[in-house]
């Protein structure tokens, strides 16, 4: 599982969409079209999130092909992940035809584990569309952190209240250096407060080095 | 789960955005310097520092700001394989047709350039800058020859784009049935019914009381008005953009309008606005670009010959020119469907490290694109705060005016509204106007293409504004067109052309705009 893999997902291969007619006993007549449409994914191990782009499919129902952890040796069954999720929120309107979808694991109501293969089924009943599909699907494995926060190693964690009192007497100390000093050459081309703020540096080391 | 996952997407997008702003580096002064103070203690630093922005105000300041990016555009989505054009416009099919509109207006634009021998931008020599310089408040009173010029496209143009979308996927192949529209929009996008209307605009029942209706002459201030006056100001008091725009759904009395408009789009006059304005006047003294020109012509043409705008000429040839030179406007170019043209520096064409966006603000004016200004100069005098709410404007709904989208603020979905809310309420009128050859779209579309600027009297127009503020949409737009055709219907029918019914609607300037609206709407 590459870097890639997580970021971009991993395009899977679909089986040819199957439309479901009904009538149409013999192969002469055609029967007409039911609306839905069912499509195979033949799954790579591991990966539990799918995202794809609708082309016009009001509803999609997944179902998942998997072997129970604790059932090895068993055949592996169907089993109904999602149903009937809107994707459209009018199938006769255009809102939502062409947009971008995903369905993670939290959404399904079994866990995508051991899953072999997916079965996406579609469905549109509206008759004011020509053909409705999805497009681009891709699979992205079980989501990890993949940006680790910077956390720096925690430190004797400092006592913001003493050492602002301290940094107060060091800041009344630094003060009277400087009225003492004044009275010395000038300090020439440096802003007197950067050499305040060097010096209190050097002073909060010295604070909080252990 | 999945709402806690976008919620906080959302607010990191805020966050992001509202990072580099110039409200940002003041919030972080005010935090610094209120260090000073007394009250702030230490060991409760991050609460003691955010109760003093709530209570010197920044707070409301902060979520104006918030308010304003939740309002504005399309935030991105949270999947990573969503592509920059499908946040601009979701469907293939509106894409496609923008941009060959598109290439349809810089063609015309080119030509026009060539044959007229006036190249798209040229420097203006130091002679001609100090004329315009002395002359800034007085353009209008300049006459150049502007004879040869002709706009580059206008409303009618626009309306034929829109007529020829077909949606690639549509089974029209089937016989009409149910779903018959008799209308020119033959896209199906998804528009609000009357019921839907009514939950959505229930402000504006007939139970609720409105100016516009309850401001009348003839009813007793003390019953309504007074009481909304007062509860106006105590909104401006407050300072909080939400509440405005909640307010705005009933109307905005004429003396708070300007205020709340300013509020409500969080357009504050800065100083570093009006530095802005004036390096943008700067920019129009240095380059003469052929765009001005299109600006000249629209404006003599259009708000010039109005009997309620012509004394607003030379605001409009301010606003209109710094607002060409803009390249903040390019921002709404993230979602709007519309792509701004490029130009090429002349020998290198193609190459795209000598391109820039022509003209700067990538908006290319067409006939009557001065009367979105216009109104606007009944409410401000100053020219760099006309400027900047107009430009508020135009990036959260005039741009949707003119350009081909799915949204359901856009054109298209208006149009369809409108002859949907006609073909369902008026049937016997629509039918009758389609036997005649009257579409009524083709009467009403100058009308929504202007959001009925110049066609209303002044004070109704700003009543429709209102609206359209306060419920954050240009629907009403539509609703009052049908509400139009629905009040001279009785007309309507006797008439036996398009002409004659072009007759029948062309004065709208003593027409009230909420009843119209509130009796289509609720007393159907």
């Amino acid at each position: 599982m590459s870097a890639d893999d997580v970021t971009k997902g991993v395009a899977c291969t679909l089986k040819p969409p199957v439309f479901l007619h009904f009538g149409g006993g013999d192969s002469k007549t055609q029967g007409c079209c039911s609306g839905v449409c069912v499509i195979d994914v033949a799954l790579p191990p591991g990966k539990t999130t799918i995202t794809f782009k609708n082309f016009y499919t009001a509803l999609v129902s997944v179902r998942l092909q998997r072997r129970s952890p604790g059932q090895e040796g068993a055949a592996a069954k169907w089993c109904t992940a999602l149903r009937d999720r809107p994707l459209m929120t009018n199938p006769h309107t255009e809102a939502g035809a062409q947009d971008y979808y995903s369905i993670d694991r939290k959404q399904m109501q079994v866990e995508p584990d051991g899953v072999s293969s997916i079965r996406l089924i579609l469905k549109q009943p509206s008759s004011a569309w020509l053909t409705f599909s999805v497009q681009d699907v891709r699979i992205f494995p079980r989501m990890q952190p993949v940006r680790k926060e910077l956390v720096f190693p925690p430190q004797d964690p400092l006592d913001v209240a003493s050492v602002s009192c301290r940094l107060q007497q060091m800041w009344a100390l630094s003060q009277v250096m400087q009225s003492s000093q004044s009275h010395a050459a000038s300090v020439g081309r440096f802003d007197v407060r950067t050499t305040h703020a060097r010096t209190s540096k050097y002073i909060f080391h010295l604070l909080t080095s252990p | 789960m999945n709402e806690d996952a976008e919620l906080s997407q959302t607010i990191a997008q805020l966050v992001r955005r509202l990072k580099g702003t110039h409200l940002h580096a003041q919030m972080e002064r005010e935090a610094r310097e209120c260090l000073h103070q007394p009250e702030i203690q230490l060991d409760s630093l991050k609460d003691d520092v955010r109760s003093f922005l709530r209570t010197s105000g920044w707070e409301r300041k902060l979520q104006n700001a918030v308010h304003r990016e939740l309002h504005v555009g399309r935030l991105a989505p949270s999947l990573p394989a969503v592509p920059a054009e499908h946040l601009k416009e979701p469907l293939a099919y509106m894409r496609k047709a923008q941009a060959s509109w598109e290439r349809r207006i810089v063609k015309s634009l080119n030509s026009m350039s060539t044959e007229l021998g006036v190249p798209l931008a040229r420097m203006r020599p130091a002679t001609e800058q100090q004329e315009l310089s002395n002359k800034w408040n007085e353009m209008g009173t300049d006459e150049p020859d502007l004879s040869r010029f002709r706009p580059v496209y206008a409303p009618k143009d626009f309306l034929e784009v829109v007529v020829a979308l077909r949606s690639p996927n549509l089974n029209s192949g089937e016989d009409a049935g149910a779903r018959s529209h008799w209308g020119l929009v033959q896209v199906p996008l998804g528009v609000k019914d009357i019921a839907q209307l009514r939950e959505t605009y229930a402000e504006l029942s007939l139970a609720t009381g409105q100016l516009g209706i309850d401001d009348n002459a003839h009813i007793h201030p003390d019953v309504f008005e007074n009481n909304y006056i007062d509860i106006g100001k105590k909104v401006l008091a407050k300072q909080d953009s939400a509440a405005a725009q909640q307010y705005s759904r009933r109307g905005c009395p004429t003396g708070l309008r300007a205020d709340l408009w300013a509020l409500i789009l969080n357009s504050v006059n800065q100083p570093q606005d009006v530095l802005h304005f004036e390096q943008l006047k700067a920019g129009v003294l240095q380059h003469d670009l052929l765009v001005d020109n299109l600006i000249y012509k629209d404006v003599k043409l259009t708000a010039s010959n109005d009997d309620y705008y012509f004394v607003f000429e030379d605001f409009l040839y301010q606003v209109l020119l710094c607002f060409s030179r803009d390249a903040a406007v390019l921002e709404h170019f993230k979602y709007n469907s519309a792509t701004p043209p490029k130009s090429y520096i002349q020998g290198k064409e193609g190459d795209d490290d000598y391109a820039v966006f022509y003209p700067p603000n990538g908006v290319i004016p067409f006939h009557g694109f001065s009367m979105y200004v216009a109104p606007l100069c009944l409410l401000y005098n100053e020219p760099s705060k006309l400027y900047s709410v107009f430009r508020e404007m135009y990036t959260r709904y005039f741009f949707r005016l003119h350009s081909v989208s799915s949204a359901c603020s856009g054109i298209v979905s208006l149009c369809l509204l409108f002859e949907r809310l006609l073909q369902t309420h008026l049937p016997q009128l629509f039918y009758h106007l389609r036997q005649i050859g009257a579409q009524p779209l083709r009467i009403a579309f100058k009308w929504l293409v202007r959001a009925f600027s110049g066609y209303l009297c002044t004070d109704q127009l700003l009543f429709l504004w209102d609206r359209i503020l306060g419920y954050d949409s240009l629907e009403p737009v539509a609703v009052l067109a049908a509400a139009i055709f629905a009040f001279r219907a009785d007309n309507l029918m006797e008439v036996t052309s398009l002409a004659s019914a072009e007759a029948v609607l062309a004065d709208l300037s003593t027409l009230k705009v909420m009843p119209l609206i509130q009796i289509f709407l609720f007393a159907v």
